[in-house]
């Protein structure tokens, strides 16, 4: 028995070697010294806080940092992921909820390397990976706008991560694999406008982080920057930005692409989905130079290898003939007989990137959700298409889609009754 | 001297312009500039002129709310207050202005009323149904549904909604909604008060006898400012509230 007693020596020591594990990882720093007084007269500046307006358009920053019927940048929303949701943070400048008691210091810090307030790791949902290109005044100029918003006092939300996603430590493993930090270094050979389109695109923009394949892990692990990919848990496909050969944007000019950005729409398509609410939110907003530099480096990516399209394994004929007939009897009216759309009213489905994606699911969605066109200072009241998700059933679903891939120039893979029941839901987040 | 074309010349020239202009236009399905074309979203659901679902169809009669009500509500789902994810999604990104300009379009819409089918309910469980809408129930504290939904329950500009022409289905289940808070209204929301009062039955048998109601000859709301609220209502007082 006298060895059982001996028991409480190493627990004790257990429980002290974690009561200073945990203090060391959780002691606030010294009393947060003051800024900086050149850094805080530039916080104050009109000039840099309108750049950092700016800037936080770029990044989208009110679309995660903002509840359905929020204040902005109050936070609350919680983003879904594969592995349970992460709530965005309060960043407006309050101090016990927000950013009221962070120097730059601290905001430069969860930019470009990941790393919060007290020294712990971000989960990647906070797009650092991305964010990490942002250079130090732009970083500065968007921190001196956030803080000049009003203050909200509005708590965390609990993370709604999932054992063992909610350890926090199993990050650095996540980050020696995905994260690498570091600014944007311009590329000489480039024009100033490429150099311009490339920082935007890959830094604030964070587009690759949607428009770019995910791994097991969460992580962008695509062969190609910006070659397109599912947007885990949303449910939508962020297609291939590629304008040359076998890319997703084939033949898409440097004004469609700014026409779609500025507008929400172009002769080639309209934004939808996440897409319209980015466009709405941030892209319409961008000056015509920044437009027209992204264009410019989204042109230059690189042609991509040819998909094979697997025919069919089944007897597709009946699936299309009645497709065909839902389209005359449904779609025809608007989108013409040839899928050619209505110039500037209603876009074109032959060649429509958001048709052709591989998986087949924005088009289910289309059909299923209608709604509008992105609402834009160009586009303020844009036409709308009808929801079918209360006229379909799921089989006429996959027909009319399956058609329609398949019609005219189109040639992407069928969808079947079963992959309509994955996409019904309708997302409200 | 400036030649002047002859009259035939003038004639071919119309002729040729006319031409030309028909087969521009021929080319692609013309579409109209107009809102009702903008909306299909809304209308495809809701009836061209907001008529409602036909039948026994869910989606509620727009055509003749009141403006305000109707604009309230495109908020309201914006935000979240109201929640049901097709309506959620289709209003997420519009504007306070084109949301006024949809609201002002089917609040301006006369269109007849169509006689909802209801479920068979006993007589007394109309008899209750009526009681409720008429007179209320002080034992539980539940003000008649004409105090604020008007005499004729055509509505009262210019945000309280009118009751008539609605299908069972919808009634019940924004009731229902109160309940759960899927539904919900500036605070103090009077009208979650009165459905967290009501039995299950209660809410069965007033949406039966509103849907079972004869529609009056005059479906207009009735004015601003003729109601005196027996609750203390959070939407009737900000401005331009029904009070």
């Amino acid at each position: 028995m006298k060895s059982l007693r001996l028991l409480w020596i190493p627990c004790v020591l257990a429980i002290v070697l974690l009561a200073v594990w945990w203090w060391l990882g959780h002691r606030r720093p010294a009393a947060a010294a003051n800024e900086d007084p050149a850094v805080a007269a530039m916080l104050k500046d009109p000039a840099v806080i309108a750049q950092g307006k700016y800037l936080a358009l770029a990044g989208d920053c009110v679309s995660c940092h903002t509840a359905q019927g929020g204040q902005p940048y109050a936070g609350g929303r919680a983003l879904p992921t594969p592995f349970g949701s992460i709530p965005a943070p309060n960043i407006t400048p309050d101090p016990d909820t927000g950013l009221g008691r962070w120097r730059f210091d601290d905001f430069w810090r969860a930019l470009h390397t990941g790393v919060g307030h007290d020294g712990e790791l971000l989960y990647p949902a906070f797009s650092y990976t991305a964010f990490t290109k942002v250079t130090h005044d732009d970083a500065l100029a968007i921190f001196a706008y956030l803080q000049s918003l009003p203050p909200v006092r509005q708590a965390r939300q609990p993370l709604g991560l999932r054992f063992p996603y909610n350890v926090r430590s199993a990050l650095a493993a996540w980050r020696t694999v995905y994260f690498k930090p570091g600014v944007y270094r311009p590329d000489s050979r480039q024009s100033a406008a490429w150099n311009r389109g490339a920082y935007l695109v890959q830094g604030l923009g964070h587009c690759n982080e949607c428009h770019a394949a995910r791994d097991l892990w969460g992580g962008v692990s695509a062969p190609a920057p910006l070659s397109g990919g599912q947007i885990p848990a949303q449910d939508w496909y962020a297609p291939d930005l590629s304008t040359q050969a076998n890319g997703a944007l084939h033949g898409w000019s440097a004004q469609d692409i700014v026409d779609l950005l500025k507008t929400g729409q172009s002769a080639k398509g309209v934004a939808l989905g996440p897409m319209a609410d980015i466009v709405a939110n941030s892209t319409q907003h961008l000056s015509d130079d920044d437009l027209q530099a992204i264009a410019q480096y989204l042109q230059s990516l690189p042609s991509r290898p040819q998909a094979a399209v697997a025919p069919a394994a089944f007897d597709s004929k009946p699936l299309a003939d009645r497709g065909e007939d839902i389209y005359t009897h449904r779609c025809m009216d608007c989108h013409g007989r040839n899928g050619e759309g209505v110039a500037g009213v209603y876009p074109p489905l032959d060649g429509n990137v958001s048709v052709l994606e591989p998986t087949g699911i924005n088009a289910m969605r289309a059909v299923l959700l209608g709604g509008f066109a992105p609402v834009t200072a160009t586009n303020a009241r844009p036409y709308s298409m009808p929801p079918f998700a209360q006229q379909l059933n799921d089989a006429d679903v996959a027909a009319v889609v399956s058609y329609i891939r398949q019609a005219w120039s189109n040639r992407a893979p069928l969808v079947l009754e079963r992959d309509v029941i994955k996409y019904r839901r309708t997302p409200t987040d | 001297m400036p030649v002047q074309p002859s009259l035939a010349t003038k004639w071919i020239l119309s002729l040729v312009l006319l031409l030309w202009a028909a087969t521009a236009l021929a080319d692609q399905p013309s579409i109209p500039d107009t809102l009702q074309q903008r909306i299909a979203a809304c209308t495809s659901c809701h009836g061209t002129h907001g008529e409602g679902s036909p039948g026994d169809g869910f989606f509620p009669r727009l055509a003749g709310k009141p403006a305000a009500y109707l604009a309230l509500q495109l908020q309201n789902f914006q935000r979240g207050l109201r929640k049901y994810a097709p309506m959620e999604y289709t209003v997420r990104q519009l504007s306070p202005a084109y949301m006024h300009e949809i609201a002002d379009y089917f609040a301006a819409q006369q269109v007849p009323y169509e006689r909802k089918p209801v479920p068979a309910l006993a007589p007394a469980m109309l008899q209750r149904g009526q009681q409720l809408v008429t007179s209320g129930d002080p034992s539980l504290q539940v003000p008649p549904c004409q105090a604020c939904h008007g005499k004729q329950l055509t509505g009262t500009e210019p945000s309280v909604p009118g009751l008539v022409g609605l299908p069972y289905d919808y009634l019940s289940a924004q009731l229902g909604s109160w309940r759960t808070g899927t539904r919900a209204s500036a605070a103090s929301d009077c009208m979650a008060t009165i459905a967290n009062r009501l039995t299950p039955a209660d809410i069965t048998a007033v949406a039966a006898w509103l849907a079972s109601h004869e529609v009056p000859p005059d479906t207009h709301p009735q004015p601003a400012g003729s109601i005196t609220p027996p609750l203390h209502c959070g939407v009737l007082e900000t401005r331009g509230g029904g009070a």
